[in-house]
């Protein structure tokens, strides 16, 4: 993937809240392209519209005005169910606070994305046990979220998020509810899944030290971009 | 298809496997569905118990004959010369003897007082003519001994014994201005005329000053098709302006008036406490929905669509609702199957019968949780169905 066609482009997005009689814009023709095999982290103050970025590249929420394209197909006019059916195929979520079924065991969590392809069961397990085995935790596959540590149930999500092999990842804080050890782990497994399987990471954090393991942080301050290239 | 069913699979088993997390607002949902489940059903098995009871007392080749236009035994009366018509009328059974097989019968009410709220209630006294018991199906002296003809003794039907009081064996009981002597217990197939008390024809007519009438006479027919016969027999003689009707049909009507009833009280309090239970489904599937958005909104953010939300939000609904309907359908079999109780007969008499629950009750009263448990999920489903992502995902 070039430049000319980069893995995300948004050109003149747009998003605005409605908060009673006040209308609040996030962002004003907001430009942006990501390379394929590109691992970002996103900076900024609270509110200035890093989560509102994630949900519009990851398709569940939609931009006022503009284009959003990934991997070159528009998706900011998918209707609700082009939209599902395209996140089923090429995202991959991975959320703060883990967001893994609190009833199911680890394998269960993960074969959650295989349920909406046309695998068959034992394939669907084969998948499984190998993205469980990616991060570690294949021998905690009957294992409930309530039996593991944090920064367990977030490699759980993170198995989850690659089991149906997106290229694209998009994660919301994955390490704000993680100590240190913890979340330096799940940052190296991030780290490889772009390095060795190319996957292209977009990472919302608040943490320096989480974003010095992106290869470029983008700042998002009051709707625009300012890029810092990490000398790492 | 493959994939939507397995995504419907996945969520149901996701909300039923969590409602332990809600389990004591799904408990009280269930409880309350239970309730209403309850209240039908009981009045339904009374209904059913009553039919049968008085349904079940009457035969297809048995006439029982009336005044014409009366409802009940108790308005009508048949003079001692329509008697002798209908002795001699087509399609009567006769015995080994050649006697007509009939049974010329008096219906009184007296006095009673009820074991369990010690208040007065009013008990067929029944004067029956000499076939009179034959007459009727499974009669059975269990205790004691039928009363001598031309005395002023009774036997008393087994239910009404075990409901009330002063009608024991050997005891002496006063109807109107006489004294009876108990003298056996009988039992009649739980039908109807467990609730009786019988004694002479003679002695009741002479005793209550009724010489010249009966209010019903029960003929054994040759068969079933005979009734045609002296139906046509007695409307074509203008000295007999009588009813004449198979004593199952006559059954069959007495119950339906009083079954309908009972079903008319128990239908709408029934209906309107499940109204109570369809708000009560709703806040707790509602709450459902609000406790499980953020998963739902991530389902839906991993690719899942809206429909398995729906129908999985709605699975949990009617789940709590088919275990409400079958516990109060236990409950209602522990607590009322069986149990007797008298109520007011078409006769303004006590009849006494148990409350009966039948497959096709308990079906009623889990079809009746099942659309409580509808109407409670299908909303709070729809907004699982249509929640925002986003809104779902930082909802809690």
């Amino acid at each position: 993937m070039t430049a000319e066609h980069p893995m995300v482009r948004l050109t003149g997005v747009a998003k605005r809240f409605t908060k009673g009689k006040e209308t609040i814009s996030i962002f004003d023709h907001l430009d942006l392209a990501i390379p394929r095999g590109d691992f970002i982290a996103v900076m900024g103050p609270s509110g200035s519209g890093k989560t509102t970025l994630l949900n519009l590249l990851g398709g569940i929420d939609r931009a006022d005005a503009g284009e959003i394209a990934v991997a070159d197909q528009r998706i900011d006019g998918l209707s609700e169910g082009e939209l599902a059916a395209w996140r089923a195929a090429n995202v991959g979520f991975i959320f703060q606070f883990y967001n893994l079924m609190p009833m199911l065991t680890a394998a269960q969590n993960v074969e959650l994305p295989l349920l909406l392809t046309k695998l068959r069961s034992k394939e669907r397990a084969e998948r499984v046990h190998t993205a469980l085995s990616v991060v570690g935790l294949a021998d905690r596959i009957k294992h409930r979220p309530r039996e593991m540590s944090g920064g367990q149930q977030q490699r759980v999500a993170i198995a989850r998020a690659i089991v149906s092999d997106p290229n694209l990842l998009l994660c919301d804080e994955p390490t704000g509810d993680l100590d240190r050890q913890s979340a330096d782990e799940i940052l190296t497994i991030l780290q490889l899944l772009n390095g060795e399987l190319g996957k292209t990471i977009v990472m919302v954090t608040h943490d320096p030290a989480a974003a010095n393991y992106a290869k470029r942080v983008l700042h998002l301050d009051k709707g625009r971009f300012v890029e810092r290239e990490l000398a790492a | 298809m493959r994939s939507l069913w397995l995504q419907v699979a996945a969520v149901t088993a996701i909300n039923l496997k969590s409602i332990g997390q809600r389990r004591w607002l799904s408990l009280s949902t269930v409880i309350a569905i239970a309730l209403v489940v309850i209240v039908l059903l009981a009045f339904l098995a009374m209904a059913n118990g009553f039919q049968r009871t008085i349904a079940g007392s009457g035969a297809d080749d048995m006439a029982i004959v009336l005044r014409a236009g009366s409802q009940a035994e108790i308005n009508s009366t048949v003079s001692r010369d329509q008697v002798r018509l209908i002795e001699d009328g087509p399609g009567i059974a006769r015995g080994s003897d050649g006697k007509p097989l009939i049974s010329p019968e008096l219906y009184l009410v007296v006095d009673g007082i009820k074991r369990t709220t010690k208040t007065k209630a009013n008990l067929p006294l029944r004067g029956i003519g000499e076939q009179g018991s034959e007459l009727r199906k499974d009669v059975r002296i269990t205790a004691g001994r039928m009363f001598n003809r031309g005395s002023n003794e009774v036997v008393v039907g087994k239910a009404l014994l075990q409901e009330f009081e002063g009608l024991d064996l050997g005891s002496t009981v006063s109807f109107g201005a006489t004294r009876w002597n108990v003298v056996g217990v009988f039992e009649a197939g739980g039908s109807v005329f467990e609730s009786e008390i019988w004694a002479d024809l003679n002695v009741v007519q002479s005793l209550f000053n009724r010489n010249n009438i009966v209010q019903t006479v029960r003929a054994r027919l040759t068969g079933p098709a005979a009734l045609d016969e002296l139906k046509s027999y007695s409307d074509n003689d203008p000295r007999l302006k009588l009813d004449v009707k198979s004593e199952a049909a006559y059954f069959a009507e007495q119950a339906s008036q009083t079954s309908d009833l009972i079903q008319k009280l128990g239908w709408p309090l029934a209906i309107a406490m499940a109204l109570g239970a369809v708000a009560g489904a709703l806040n707790t599937m509602y709450s459902s929905v609000a406790a499980r958005a953020t998963e739902i909104a991530t389902l839906r953010a991993i690719g899942f669509g809206g429909f398995p939300a729906f129908v999985g939000t709605l699975a949990e609904s009617l789940l709590l609702a088919v275990i409400g309907g079958l516990l109060g359908a236990a409950a209602t079999y522990l607590i009322f199957d069986g149990v007797t109780a008298s109520t007011l007969g078409g006769n303004f008499t006590q009849v006494v019968f148990d409350f009966k629950l039948s497959p096709w009750l308990i079906a009623e009263g889990v079809a009746l949780a099942l659309i409580v448990g509808l109407i409670g999920g299908l909303f709070p489903a729809l907004r699982a169905a249509r929640l925002p992502i986003v809104e779902g995902l930082y909802a809690n």
